[in-house]
């Protein structure tokens, strides 16, 4: 185990963090928050000194790493930023509680969007930004950022990038890992900036399609408003349908399409995969809600929206889906636990897995019905290398025991099985809203102090896929032997 | 500069390791799921697992932007299958690695010509030039020729104790023995130094020295270094280098013993090489090498297959006194340790054929003019030098060598000018057209403009 490049670089983030605090801070200076603006610049200002402090300690000529010191290092970064970026809410008194704040900003960073506030509106604005900025940060992954600006982070930085990109196959798009993070950070930042304009040409104030553009981005989920996206115009809503989708789907695509090679993408078999399903969830549930809305139009747009945030794990919301029948919030229970494709900003299971598992339980089917069959699992035209396999199996049994786990620790809460059972789901997909008490119109404000340290976790195991936080946990990890 | 590597072998990996070094994007194909993972764990490189003559395969790898092809699977054929189809995709440059001596006679030239290959490589044939060298003149450790072998570098290992130059600095040296000669680099320990003339040598030091063939020569006899030319050689193994080697030896009229364990391959080397004794028996039983007389040889080249049977019997030889013991080592961590035991000339032949490369990436990376011609690592590649040819744009022509302000760690070691190759001292000067030789402990120059600040 590398230690000191891990803390190294554990100490790289924190001044990236700070940098990155600078941001609320100037959106709390142009709004007149002097408190606010003080307070980012304090916090700012520790994490960079505290940060510089630990990376000129560890400072080390050894720079090789392998994969459990990738684990290792990610897990760290996600905790630690999240440790600090809680420090301002407490301290501005935004949030005064230390753990809700620890809540409100892992909900952040891994892009879930769940909250424990009653009424966001009442939140600085500074507050608001740096919440929903956190998405944004979030989404693509810091030290992918830390990737693309700091050069020769080290030869093996490939780990770093495995274990911080979702996905059962995480390759690179151009030979080397920095520059490979830097084309995801372009076409990141481009269609964000997109969004952004679309939004202000439909009429949107620039300070909410900035939050709303951070929180699709990152297929995060915090707006600043209680009732979500529901007040906006029917056309924002279309907008942010799209972009939602649009940040669901695998960015290695995006380059392939940038290099023009619109061949393999229409080949993707996830691509299909993932919006067959989001058709086809759409059609179901807008006949199904049809009785509740007065026409076809809204009842088209509700479940859209609905569909799209939910699989993409959002979690903007248009209308309160607790009342929807139970047909429709059975899809949307299982788009929830699915998730958007690999290699996109959303979080849950991946379709990639979803496919994969569907396809080996056909080959065990077959293998029984032919015990002597030589089989193999295509997936993107190819043959699944049987390490895969097992390791999205595995995945998936161990993505099982993580929910139940933290189902059981936390049952004793009073709020009822489908509160408690869907506020796992949403937590550990990286969502934001599930079904009764944290439906769309609730929130995780009632919840005990121990359970939102327990949520705070789930999402950091759901947004980091699970391994890297049970290898930074394990002390075997840190010993010397 | 983007650069297909196809096939990662021994050649293969130790090619991507220096080529990452030198700062290319690096794509890596390889049939190998498992290879090109291990690959991809060590290495920034992109890894496409496929078949390397492939179409489909190459248009993934992206050769149409690709710079530069490098085909070194285990297969001739394949490597001439796959530079041609990536010279047709659109690759600007391909460098095949092509083994079999019936393709590298009279037909080779044919061959590139049709495949459009820009290079090919035979990397056993360039090992077994670089071995003959060493082997004419034993007292190196390691000799390197610039401009066809007008100005030579040499690599000669100081004894451990009670050397004759122990405490003498450079000056001195150079007013002691009248001859025109540099040293342009000493290894001491771990560290490598580019001295100047305060430098003090010491025992066990190695240094590297420039010299013309002919005082060389001279200068070795003086520093009473010289070992006399080896006329009888053992050689282990009978593999590509062997009999390389050995008909190299056998022209230059030197008495040659083959010894190998596989009949088969022996009775191929005796049909090969009449004038060769081949001797089939275990080159490992030391009885067997005192009875074929290994304390009487002046030279012994272990050339197995296997790196510490190499070593060891390297070690055994030694021991017999025999004047000058090669191994071949193919393993980078094992050639470190095989130094540490005491051998001072380890033939590595990756390590040739990285320094051919570098130096073509080098002059494809080069647009300023004055090309790198030829590269070498020395000191175990602390140290390269590098020979250019002066482009008529180089800033610093006509200026004395003293007046240019050079980079630290930079020696200019020697001119060659026409057929002439001169040793430079501070008021010599560089003109258009020369060839220059350049020592740097820092990698990575491209032009002769690098050596300016």
């Amino acid at each position: 185990m590398n230690r000191k490049m891990v803390f190294y670089l554990f100490g790289r983030i924190l001044q990236v963090e700070a940098l990155l605090l600078l941001l609320p801070a100037l959106t709390s200076l142009v709004y007149g928050e002097t408190r606010v603006l003080l307070t980012f610049l304090s916090v700012a200002g520790g994490s960079a000194l505290f940060g510089t402090l630990v990376a000129l300690l560890c400072r080390t000529k050894n720079k090789v790493i392998y994969a459990k010191e990738g684990f290792a290092i990610v897990a760290l970064a996600w905790v630690g930023m999240s440790v600090v970026g809680a420090l301002p809410f407490v301290i501005s008194g935004d949030i005064p509680n230390y753990f809700d704040a620890f809540f409100e900003i892992v909900s952040g960073f891994t892009t879930t969007g769940a909250s424990v506030l009653p009424n966001v509106e009442r939140l600085s604005h500074g507050a608001l930004f740096w919440r929903s900025f956190s998405h944004w940060v979030g989404g693509m992954g810091v030290l992918v950022f830390v990737m693309a600006i700091v050069r020769n982070m080290s030869d093996r930085s490939i780990h770093i990038m495995r274990a911080e990109m979702p996905g059962p196959i995480v390759g690179k798009l151009v030979p080397r890992a920095s520059d490979t993070a830097k084309i995801l950070y372009l076409i990141y930042i481009v269609l964000t900036v997109i969004q952004i304009i679309m939004l202000c040409a439909g009429g949107m104030p620039f300070f909410d399609s900035l939050i709303h553009s951070f929180g699709t981005a990152g297929t995060g989920g915090f707006g600043i408003k209680s009732n979500s996206i529901a007040g906006y115009s029917n056309y924002s809503q279309i907008v942010i349908t799209v972009f939602m989708l649009i940040f669901g789907v695998n960015f290695n695509l995006y380059y392939l399409l940038l290099i023009r090679r619109f061949r393999s993408v229409l080949k993707s078999t996830e691509l299909w995969a993932y919006l067959g399903m989001v058709a086809v969830s759409i059609v179901v549930i807008t006949f199904n809600i049809l009785p509740i809305y007065d026409n076809f139009n809204d009842s088209l747009r509700h479940a859209s929206f609905q569909v799209s945030s939910i699989i993409t794990t959002t979690g903007y919301t248009t209308t309160d889906f607790n009342v929807w029948p139970h047909l429709s919030k059975g899809i949307l229970l299982l788009l929830m636990c699915l998730g958007g494709c690999a290699g996109s900003t959303a979080g849950g299971l991946k379709v990639s897995r979803a496919v994969i598992l569907f396809k080996l339980i056909l080959r065990e089917i077959k293998k029984m019905l032919h015990p002597r069959a030589v089989t193999s699992v295509k997936f993107e035209g190819k043959a699944v290398e049987d390490g895969t396999l097992s390791s999205v199996a595995t995945y998936f049994a161990v993505y099982a025991f993580c929910i139940f786990a933290a189902f059981l620790v936390i049952c004793f809460e009073p709020f009822g099985f489908e509160s408690n059972v869907t506020a796992v789901l949403t937590t550990f997909n990286n969502v934001g809203p599930g079904f009764a008490t944290v439906g769309p119109m609730g929130g995780f404000g009632e919840y005990t102090a121990f359970s939102k340290i327990v949520f705070s976790f789930a999402m950091l195991f759901g947004r980091l896929e699970i391994f890297p936080m049970i290898i930074a946990l394990s002390p075997s990890t840190w010993m010397k032997k | 500069m983007k650069i297909l590597v196809v096939g990662c072998g021994k050649i293969g990996m130790s090619i991507i390791s220096s080529l990452v070094k030198e700062g290319h994007d690096v794509v890596v194909i390889d049939g190998s799921r498992t290879v090109i993972e291990e690959v991809g764990n060590i290495y920034d490189v992109m890894c496409v697992c496929g078949n390397g003559a492939d179409c489909e395969t190459l248009d993934e790898a992206g050769v149409a932007s690709a710079e530069l092809v490098v085909s070194v699977t285990g297969s001739d054929e394949f490597n001439m299958l796959s530079c041609f189809i990536a010279a047709r995709m659109g690759a600007k440059n391909t460098i095949a690695r092509i083994r079999n001596p019936e393709y590298n006679d009279k037909s080779l030239g044919f061959m590139r010509q049709q495949l459009e290959l820009s290079v090919s490589i035979n990397p056993e044939w360039m090992a077994a030039k670089e071995l003959f060298n060493i082997l004419r003149l034993p007292a190196a450790a390691n000799i390197e020729s610039f401009s066809r072998g007008n100005l030579e570098m040499v690599e000669i290992p100081l004894k451990q104790q009670n050397s004759p130059l122990d405490g003498m600095s450079l000056i001195e040296l150079r007013r002691k023995y009248n001859a025109k000669f540099l040293i342009c680099a000493v290894q001491r320990g771990a560290e490598c130094y580019i001295p100047d003339g305060n430098f003090v040598l010491k025992s066990g030091d190695k240094i590297g020295l420039t010299a013309s063939q002919s005082e060389l020569q001279k200068l070795l006899k003086m520093l009473g270094l010289v070992k006399k030319q080896a006329k009888s050689v053992i050689i282990l193994g009978a593999s590509r280098i062997s009999y390389y080697l050995a008909k190299r030896l056998i022209a230059g009229g030197a008495s040659v013993k083959i010894i190998d364990k596989d009949p088969k391959r022996c009775k191929a080397f005796a049909g090969e090489l009449p004038e060769a004794v081949v001797i089939c028996g275990d080159g490992a039983e030391q009885e067997l090498l005192l009875e074929e007389g290994i304390d009487s040889v002046d030279a012994f080249v272990a050339l197995t297959g296997i790196d510490e049977l190499n070593i060891l019997i390297s070690i055994f030889a030694q021991a017999q006194n025999v004047p000058k013991v090669i191994a071949k080592v193919n393993r980078g961590e094992l050639a470190g340790m095989a130094k540490n035991l005491g051998l001072d000339t380890i033939l590595s032949p990756q390590k040739i054929v990285t320094d051919v490369l570098s130096r073509y990436a080098r002059a494809l990376h080069n647009s300023l003019g004055s090309n790198v011609e030829t590269l070498y690592t020395l000191m175990d590649g602390n140290v390269e030098a590098l020979e250019f040819s002066v482009s008529p744009e180089f800033k610093g022509l006509k200026t004395p060598l003293k007046e240019l302000s050079l980079k630290k760690g930079i020696l200019v070691a020697g001119i060659i000018r026409g057929r002439r190759a001169m040793i430079p001292s501070g008021d010599d000067v560089i003109n258009a057209g020369d060839r220059v030789v350049v020592i740097a402990s820092d990698r990575g120059m491209t032009d002769l403009s690098d050596i300016l600040v």
